[in-house]
């Protein structure tokens, strides 16, 4: 399976997604924002940091980078693309997947492990995971999910809720949202179900010593599912 | 502008230091180089006051690649890696400007690291604010969190480890002091050393500004009610630049045209030019039109002396030019060739085609003052009032509870919750350990650092509490595994021209020195900041050491949370009932006399040593150091981060129970054992001579003493972890 891994200036987890998408079996390539071309793949990786500093609007500068083009219109024939982080602020900007990602509620950065529960695994990211909670881990400032009442009911209807913060034993409930995401949202999809961006981090929980393991379960579904 | 004594005393020189100016070049300077001088000869960039001292300590040893003198110091941790680290003050800046303070605090010495050509791995730093009730300490505090956060982890490199004390001696001046480990090849180290004639002299980062013009000398100076006005002292950081920096650097520096390479940090263009030049013994002929700058019309004066962050100066091999700006282009950062090396050994600058100035390299390093201060020993502690029968009334379980939510005891979760410790993916020990411990990437090796110090310790005896800091470096890192192999300072105190102030720096510098030497924990990079004072009042002294040390198969790696019920604590090193200087002395009995816990080398080293061959053997099952609130309020720590209780014994000593538990006896740690295992530990302690008491076995969620002394795990974890938050949202 071949992957890419943008690199945008500002983007600071593009060697921690390199790593995770090797040890699980991807052939992974760095590919640079200033490249027109996106190498022939299997599955598109924008990854965390801060790309541009964040100083327009997180994502916004680089949603308008070269390499975007080719990237959406990957995702427009189906391709798979898979925002963490930075990388789901990037797709929100692009209108790959609706919403926005306001700063968070408290007004403070947070890194820390949540909880956070599987709502619809009929789709390659997630399809042959058997837990339905994963534990993964959260580093950002900028991850409060956003969207009008009326994209809210369209992405219910069409299942597009992918994650959503809970506790440990799946409750969806105020107590256990880190950052004011509406209804806990912590990723979406497209429609399509072939574009996810998520606010978690699951490269840096793929071995036992770190935080935990339940990255591992993410990727190797990925890889296995990939056609 | 004409110069003269008045101009000289508004720039922080002394007379008699503008006489020797004179006397050095023979004539009257303009104001550029008066500037220069300034600069150079000001207490942060000279050291004036402290060579003296610190050429006493200890900075050699078998895995010291670079000692101090260069941008961070350099050990070996094998198979051709190196770990370059430092810390480094920003206290002044962050007082007056928290955020940017801190901030930039955080990249100057993250710069430091990755000028010698090592990838940033890991942040900590060691922050210290006035009294919670000061009306400016929760600004100060949720300023300089933000402002290290917002830089580190823009950057994208975790912050590991950190220390936060609250104490009224800060009040008008807080402490931010920001350490940086970096992971280098042994054979790709960048040094400042600028070497061969007329070499092209490089400028690489943002353009220069007219922010931090005579930072440094703001630095070196007291603060008084004017404090507002030195706001545009303050430089400004951008994170996103510094990272662009960072890659465009390291990807420079894996080919082979950087001959010399220095960061521009306090003192911008003039300290790096002239540091280059001092150590390759050479001259450098700038030429001023040609520095990127930001603004219009700024004069060779403002260009020389700005403190705009995220710049380099570089030494290139001739010929390399247009390979080096490639890179630079890419990252979209400014390259400029803006001189050259020159055999003159003078600094001379050009600017509209005239010599702005022209300096004796020597004169500005070499013959800057060096004093020898006067200073006084430090009195003996006085004798404290503490009467036996006022402890002994006092309830175990509340004074536990008090001190656990004790500003300076209590979890710091709040803070390093807002710095990204996981990112890189090699954290296996995040904040709220003993030390912080990244993995070597892509090895079985980790490496653990940790920072600390101990004011009250100084404050109350000097000499002791040097040392002391030094073995609680030592203890950390032992705590979790780790080799220590050598350690960083960070040297903070009031000014150097007061006596008393003077005398305290001198004799912790005194009492670090013998520690790290006996411990062969030696010093390999570092800092000092005077003037931490306001109104002629100083703050208590506050050494920060930053150790670092190495864990070669990091699943031996040693966490403190308590693992399995049943299996038993033991105490080891001995309890003689020290409660002078302790949290409890001092924030129970509201007794501030008496002197610290005294230091005995010998249990250090052999307490530590043998726990390391325990851990390798295997028998540690988790670990803790004995430290402020004493044996009681380390175990209850352990119990809340796994979860699990204890029940507790005291052994028949001649000291009372509040004693055993309180007091702050040094070089003792907490560690758990199986019962099958204990025979086998006691042999091996018993064998090296080490102490040991039998604290308890482990239950599920009580800390037990007897039927009318016992509390729940859930609540001890709410008086530790509750009152920080309550503190920042009200």
């Amino acid at each position: 399976m071949k992957s890419s891994v943008i690199t945008f200036p500002g983007s600071n987890c593009d060697r921690d997604m390199d790593v995770a998408l090797k040890k699980f079996g991807f052939r992974n390539k760095m590919v640079w924002h200033n490249d027109v071309e996106l190498p022939k793949n299997d599955l598109v990786v924008l990854p965390g940091g801060f790309s541009y500093g964040d100083y327009l609007r997180c994502g916004s500068m680089a949603s308008k980078s070269k390499i975007m083009k080719s990237v959406i219109n990957f995702a427009n024939s189906g391709g798979m693309v898979l925002g963490i982080c930075n990388g789901f602020q990037i797709l929100v900007e692009t209108g790959l997947v609706p919403g926005v990602l306001l700063r968070n509620k408290y007004l403070e950065f947070i890194c820390k492990n949540v909880f956070v529960k599987i709502n619809n695994k009929k789709n390659t990211f997630f399809k042959n995971i058997d837990e339905d909670i994963l534990e993964l881990h959260i580093a950002h400032n900028e991850g409060n999910y956003f969207c009008t009442n009326d994209q809210l009911n369209e992405i219910q209807d069409n299942e597009q809720i992918a994650i959503s913060y809970c506790s440990k034993d799946g409750k969806i409930e105020d107590q256990f949202n880190p950052n004011g995401s509406i209804k806990n949202i912590a990723g979406i999809f497209n429609k399509e179900k072939n574009v996810l961006g998520m606010m978690p981090h699951p490269e840096r929980m793929i071995d036992q010593s770190l935080s935990g393991e339940d990255g591992s379960l993410f990727f190797k579904n990925l890889i296995n599912n990939i056609k | 502008m004409i110069v003269n004594e008045k101009v000289a005393i508004d720039h922080g020189l002394k007379k008699d230091e503008y006489k020797k100016i004179c006397e050095l070049l023979k004539r009257t300077p303009n104001i550029t180089e008066l500037g220069i001088f300034s600069a150079m000869w000001n207490e942060h960039c000279s050291y004036k006051s402290s060579r003296l001292h610190l050429k006493k300590l200890p900075t050699k040893g078998k895995q010291v690649i670079q000692g101090p003198g260069e941008n961070a110091g350099v050990i070996d941790i094998g198979d051709n890696d190196a770990i370059v680290f430092k810390i480094e003050s920003h206290n002044h800046p962050s007082f007056i400007e928290p955020y940017q303070g801190a901030a930039t605090g955080v990249g100057g010495i993250m710069r430091d690291v990755f000028t010698m050509g090592a990838r940033p791995i890991a942040n900590l730093n060691s922050i210290h604010f006035g009294s919670p009730q000061h009306k400016k300490t929760k600004n100060l505090l949720r300023g300089v969190v933000h402002g290290i956060g917002g830089y580190g982890n823009c950057m994208g490199i975790p912050t590991i480890a950190g220390q936060t004390s609250f104490d009224s001696s800060y009040n008008g001046n807080i402490l931010v002091n920001a350490m940086t480990l970096g992971l280098v090849k042994k054979d790709k180290i960048f040094y400042s050393k600028a070497a061969g004639l007329n070499k092209p002299v490089i400028y690489v980062g943002s353009k220069t500004g007219r922010d931090g013009i005579h930072g440094a000398s703001m630095a070196s100076a007291s603060f008084d009610e004017k404090i507002e006005e030195k706001k545009p002292t303050v430089q400004v950081g951008d994170p996103f630049t510094e990272k662009l920096l960072l890659e465009a650097c390291l990807e420079l520096m894996s080919g082979d045209s950087i001959i010399a390479i220095q960061d521009m940090g306090a003192a911008g263009l003039t300290s790096s030019s002239i540091e280059m030049a001092s150590k390759g013994n050479l001259g450098i002929e700038i030429n001023l039109n040609a520095v990127p700058t930001r603004e219009t019309n700024m004069t060779p004066y403002e260009i020389m002396l700005s403190e705009s962050q995220e710049r380099m100066l570089i030494v290139l091999e001739s010929g390399k030019e247009e390979e080096a700006k490639k890179i630079f282009d890419k990252w979209n950062l400014d390259f400029a060739v803006i001189g050259k090396t020159t055999k003159s050994k003078k600094i001379e600058l050009i600017f509209n085609n005239q010599k702005v100035a022209n300096i004796p390299v020597n004169t500005l390093v070499e013959n800057s003052p060096m004093y020898d201060r006067k200073w006084k020993k430090a009195k003996l502690p006085k004798k404290n009032k503490i009467k036996r029968e006022d402890i002994n009334n006092l309830k175990i379980i509340e004074v536990l509870k008090k001190i656990l939510s004790n500003p300076n005891v209590c979890s710091k979760e709040w803070i390093w919750q807002q710095y990204d410790h996981t990112v890189m993916g090699d954290t296996i020990q995040k904040p709220g350990g003993d030390s912080g411990v990244v993995r070597v990437h892509g090895t079985t090796k980790a490496v653990a650092a940790s920072v600390d110090s101990s004011a009250v310790y100084c404050w109350a005896h000097p000499l002791t509490g040097g040392k002391q800091v030094v073995c609680e470096s030592f203890r950390n890192l032992i705590s979790v595994g780790a080799k220590p192999i050598a350690i960083t300072n960070c040297l903070n105190f009031g000014s150097p021209e007061n006596e008393e102030n003077m005398g305290e720096f001198v004799e912790c510098v005194h009492g670090i020195g013998e520690a790290s030497d006996y411990l062969k924990f030696p010093i390999v990079s570092g800092n000092v900041s005077f003037y931490n004072q306001t109104k002629n009042i100083g703050i208590k002294p506050t050494p920060a050491i930053g150790g670092v040390g190495l864990i070669k198969d990091y699943q031996k790696m040693i966490t403190m949370d308590l693992k399995d019920i049943d299996n038993i604590v033991l105490v080891i090193g001995k309890t003689e009932g020290h409660i002078d200087q302790s949290i409890f002395a001092r924030n129970i009995l509201d007794e501030k006399n008496g002197p610290p816990p005294e230091i005995n080398l010998f249990n250090e080293k052999n307490n530590g040593e043998t726990i390391l061959k325990l851990i390798d053997a295997g028998f540690i099952k988790s670990a803790h150091d004995v430290s402020l609130g004493g044996i009681i309020t380390s175990i209850t720590k352990m119990c809340i981060k796994g979860n699990k209780g204890i029940n507790l014994k005291k052994p028949k000593y001649l000291i009372s129970e509040i004693e055993y538990f309180f007091a702050e006896d040094q070089g003792r740690y907490l560690i758990e054992i199986t019962k099958k295992d204990y025979k086998k530990v006691a042999d091996i302690l018993n064998k090296n001579a080490v102490h040991f008491d039998e604290l308890g076995t482990i239950n599920e969620n009580q800390l037990y003493i007897d039927e009318k002394t016992k509390v729940t795990i859930d609540e001890l974890k709410s008086s530790n972890t509750n009152w920080l938050i309550d503190y920042m949202s009200n």
